[in-house]
């Protein structure tokens, strides 16, 4: 296990349009679990199997999209040198104190990187209320409700030179590119970014509008969970996008669909496990059609047109 | 009891289909005929993919479109996101340029 001072993406922060009707979808149907509601009114979720506080944290707003990401570290000492490595980089870093906007977080970081996205770090967190069993424990304490997901797993950012976004992942927060796909000219089009054995925290794709998100994934345990997933969408009528189809770019199993206020889901499971002394895999931008889409073979257009 | 009355919906290209008062919204009737240049699109407001002026008719909003697409000035002016409005009279269409 190489797990390299930047533990995982542990918190995401979404705008949303209304605010009861997409409440509705990430609890009853996404199954998340509602932890905590803030005096300004923003919701803080989390799934069944998550120990953290909470991982999402719904804002109502009059635009959809991403507030902000945040990464868990492994250390206050590890918070407190990537601060001052941040600021060295190039992006200033301001201080949010503990337990303020965020219920159960200790102090966080936050800073803006190239792409346009606003990035945090923190290391303390509170257990969360109800989490998974810590002796003797069974496999969950509470039947998983809706599409049961497991946790939130990564995302998928839109922006412009994520090439120097993934040299801030790597130099600052010590973390790999397992993936990447180049253009003819040898540009970055897309590099997929870990800090652990998962395929991918965080990926970006090159775009000129800043600061948008592609989609939010959660996990999910095999591919009958994506099946059984992909009826609760027919169900419950939700906008599907792309799937049940195969990523060949970390082999993730995988379907796309979007929420009520837009902002697009990824449902995924099965990728490899990546280590940091295995060799890049690189992508040619004219296969990464293929490359995304496995069993379709091509490029499918919403991928790379639709954003929040 | 009537059924809830359908609207002829008309595009800048001259293709045309129809979308009842009570239908999801226009932009799903569009896409159940094949209409329009947005072949998909998130249906929540939120990425403007379906932004379009009513030209002419008169509709009303189902829910609310995202300010980063559809500026209150933009929607007193007739500009919309499909996903968000459903006719209440036959509407004609015409393109504000996809984002």
């Amino acid at each position: 296990m190489a797990l390299n001072q930047t533990l995982r993406p542990g918190l995401i922060q979404l705008r949303v349009l209304d605010l009861d009707k997409t409440l509705n979808f990430y609890k009853n149907i996404l199954g998340l679990d509602e932890v905590a509601r803030t005096s300004d009114g923003r919701v803080c979720l989390k799934t069944y199997d998550e120990f953290d506080h909470h991982s999402v944290t719904l804002r109502l707003a009059d635009e959809a999209g991403l507030d902000f990401v945040s990464f868990k570290v492994d250390s206050e000492e590890t918070l407190d040198r990537m601060a001052k490595e941040t600021e060295a980089f190039g992006y200033p870093v301001k201080e949010i104190p503990a337990n303020s906007d965020q219920p159960g977080f200790g102090r966080r970081i936050r800073f803006q990187i190239s792409t346009g996205h606003t990035f945090e770090l923190y290391a303390s967190v509170e257990l969360a209320p109800k989490h998974p069993g810590l002796r003797n424990p069974d496999i969950w304490n509470e039947q998983p409700h809706g599409m049961g997901v497991i946790r939130l797993d990564h995302f998928l950012l839109y922006g412009p030179n994520i090439a120097e976004a993934e040299r801030f992942c790597t130099e600052v927060l010590k973390m790999y590119v397992p993936e990447v796909c180049n253009l003819p000219d040898g540009k970055r089009l897309a590099t997929w970014i870990t800090g652990n054995n998962k395929p991918h925290d965080l990926a970006f794709v090159e775009y000129p509008k800043p600061g948008k998100i592609h989609h939010v994934g959660f996990l999910l345990q095999d591919w009958n969970h994506v099946g059984q997933v992909a009826d609760l969408i027919a169900i419950n009528r939700l906008k599907k996008d792309i799937g049940p189809t195969r990523h060949a770019i970390t082999r993730g199993q995988t379907i796309y669909f979007w929420e009520p206020s837009g902002n697009r889901i990824e449902v995924y499971a099965s990728g490899y496990t990546a280590s940091p002394d295995n060799p890049q895999r690189v992508w040619d931008s004219d296969h990464l059609g293929r490359g995304l889409f496995y069993y379709e073979g091509e490029m499918i257009p919403s991928f790379l047109e639709i954003v929040t | 009891m009537d059924a809830p009355a359908s609207h002829r919906i008309t595009l800048a290209s001259g293709e045309a289909f129809f979308c009842r008062e009570d239908d999801e919204s226009v932009f799903a009737a569009m896409r159940r005929a094949n209409a329009g240049p947005a072949k998909s699109g998130c249906s929540g407001g939120g990425c403007g993919i379906c932004k379009m002026k009513v030209a002419a008719g008169s509709f009303r909003v189902i829910q609310p479109m995202s300010r980063a697409h559809v500026s209150a000035q933009d929607q007193a002016n007739g500009i919309v996101l499909l996903c968000c409005i459903l006719p209440l009279s036959d509407l004609t269409l015409s393109p504000v340029g996809f984002e």
